[in-house]
């Protein structure tokens, strides 16, 4: 049942892309994350609002429904854009739509871990910092961040890898991610379900690793506290 | 804007396939958390000869996307010849069965694993004293452990609720016409993909906020000893 007919290399290809996009959506939602959370956390009503009315339209809209809508949208959008201009036609490939949208959907999970992890770093200590005359960013930058990084692992490794699970949504969109390519190649050699098997294990992989990896990222950051 | 007026045209539809996501979602988490129950209760098993196999379960299951799996049972199973002579075939020659089938095998690995946390967490103070009334294991699972973990799994099912919700969609990306499948048939008919997703999405979001304030009314049921109290 294992004979993959040569196949194989195409879905390792389809593996790489899948990195890729979930890598790239990541560095997306991590920065959208931290700028959501620090709106939220703002004095500013006008941020809070807006990063509210963020994180509650995305958690409660499917990603899948998002990232359609961001494609086949986007495109549209652009392409009015480009009337108005005079563009030529701009085509929007599913690539940059994809990780876009992923990681624009993971940025509001990230702003809630994002946002516990800041609250979670002690006041005093803030104020500390201020009476030392640090300016806001040199504060966050060298109290709030090295300390933050901690509470939010946990919450980050979930989310990470539930981001690893969705960029399987990606080959809906038409891009040749290891989904896609294995329906593929299960077409063409009437096995879908040994490739698909295949491919499931491999995202088994992807999950085993990040565990490896997050659990040194714990350990690293949780090296000045002690434990019972 | 005019455009949302084919939208109206079709809302019909929308209802139809948003008739289709309830039915896809309630039957699917009756099914997985009847799966979820005593799986939950062997995996929580000190045991690993009886907490295996429902913990490679649960690990395969959350470790995959919904996709892959809706995928390996409604393209993968046609490739044995075996299920397609059975009655089996039946049944997986469906999209809506596939779609259900893999859904209550999704929802049941995370309500499970949900389940197994709540399980470990109960006071050993608890069962103690159980055992001092005399009680077999099987009437302390039925009186004291099982009642608390569901009273203190209920958050977190919560979000396993909407996480199945939204993953339903993937129903519509196999050909079943549910909410996300209307869309996708309103967008290739009249090329209108703003309005068709933002409609779709709209019904979603309704019924996300409609799933938490159920669980809300729930906990305010079940956690009123967590309440604090009124004065």
């Amino acid at each position: 049942m294992f004979d993959l007919h040569g196949y194989f290399p195409l879905i390792l290809d389809g593996m790489k892309l899948t990195v890729a996009v979930a890598l790239l959506s990541l560095a997306i939602a991590m920065v959208l994350g931290m700028l959501g959370a620090l709106a939220k956390l703002s004095k500013s009503k006008t941020a809070r609002l807006v990063a509210g009315i963020y994180t509650t339209i995305i958690r409660g809209v499917p990603d899948l429904v998002l990232m359609t809508l961001i494609f086949f949208g986007g495109q549209m959008a652009v392409n009015n854009l480009g009337d108005t201009f005079g563009w030529d036609y701009i085509d929007v490939d599913p690539f940059t739509a994809g990780f876009l949208s992923i990681g624009f959907i993971f940025g509001a999970y990230m702003t809630e871990t994002f946002r516990g992890a800041i609250m979670a770093v002690p006041r005093g200590e803030i104020e500390a910092g201020q009476a030392y005359g640090m300016t806001p960013v040199q504060c966050f930058l060298r109290i709030t961040l090295p300390q933050m990084v901690r509470h939010a692992l946990p919450g980050f490794g979930n989310n990470w890898l539930v981001l690893a699970k969705t960029t399987a949504l990606v080959s809906v969109i038409g891009l040749h991610d290891m989904v896609y390519n294995a329906q593929l190649a299960g077409g063409s050699t009437r096995q879908p379900f040994t490739f698909l098997l295949v491919v499931a294990f491999l995202f088994l992989i992807i999950t085993a690793v990040s565990d490896v990896v997050l659990r040194w990222a714990n350990r690293r950051y949780s090296v000045g506290v002690r434990r019972a | 804007m005019d455009d949302f007026a084919v939208v109206i045209d079709n809302l019909p539809l929308y209802l139809e396939g948003l008739w289709v996501t309830i039915q896809l979602v309630v039957m699917a988490l009756a099914l997985g958390l009847c799966l979820a129950v005593p799986m939950a209760v062997l995996a929580a098993s000190r045991n690993p000869l009886i907490a295996g196999l429902p913990k490679a379960y649960i690990y395969f299951f959350r470790g995959t996307p919904l996709l892959v799996q809706a995928f390996l049972i409604y393209a993968g199973a046609g490739q044995f010849e075996a299920v397609r002579e059975s009655f089996l075939w039946l049944v997986l020659k469906e999209a809506y069965w596939c779609a259900l089938i893999a859904f209550a095998l999704n929802t049941a690995a995370y309500t499970a694993e949900i389940l197994r946390g709540a399980i470990e967490q109960t006071h050993f103070g608890e069962i103690e004293a159980a055992r001092a009334c005399g009680m077999s294991r099987g009437l302390m699972l039925r009186r004291i452990i099982l009642p608390s973990a569901f009273r203190r799994a209920l958050p977190a099912y919560g979000n396993e609720v909407i996480f199945m919700l939204h993953g339903s969609v993937i129903a519509g990306v196999i050909t079943v016409v549910d909410l996300f499948g209307a869309a996708k048939i309103v967008n290739s008919r009249h090329f209108v993909p703003f309005q068709s997703f933002i409609v779709a999405g709209l019904f979603y979001l309704g019924m996300t906020f409609l799933i938490v304030w159920l669980f809300k009314q729930a906990e305010h049921r079940w956690h009123a000893h967590l309440r604090p109290r009124e004065t």
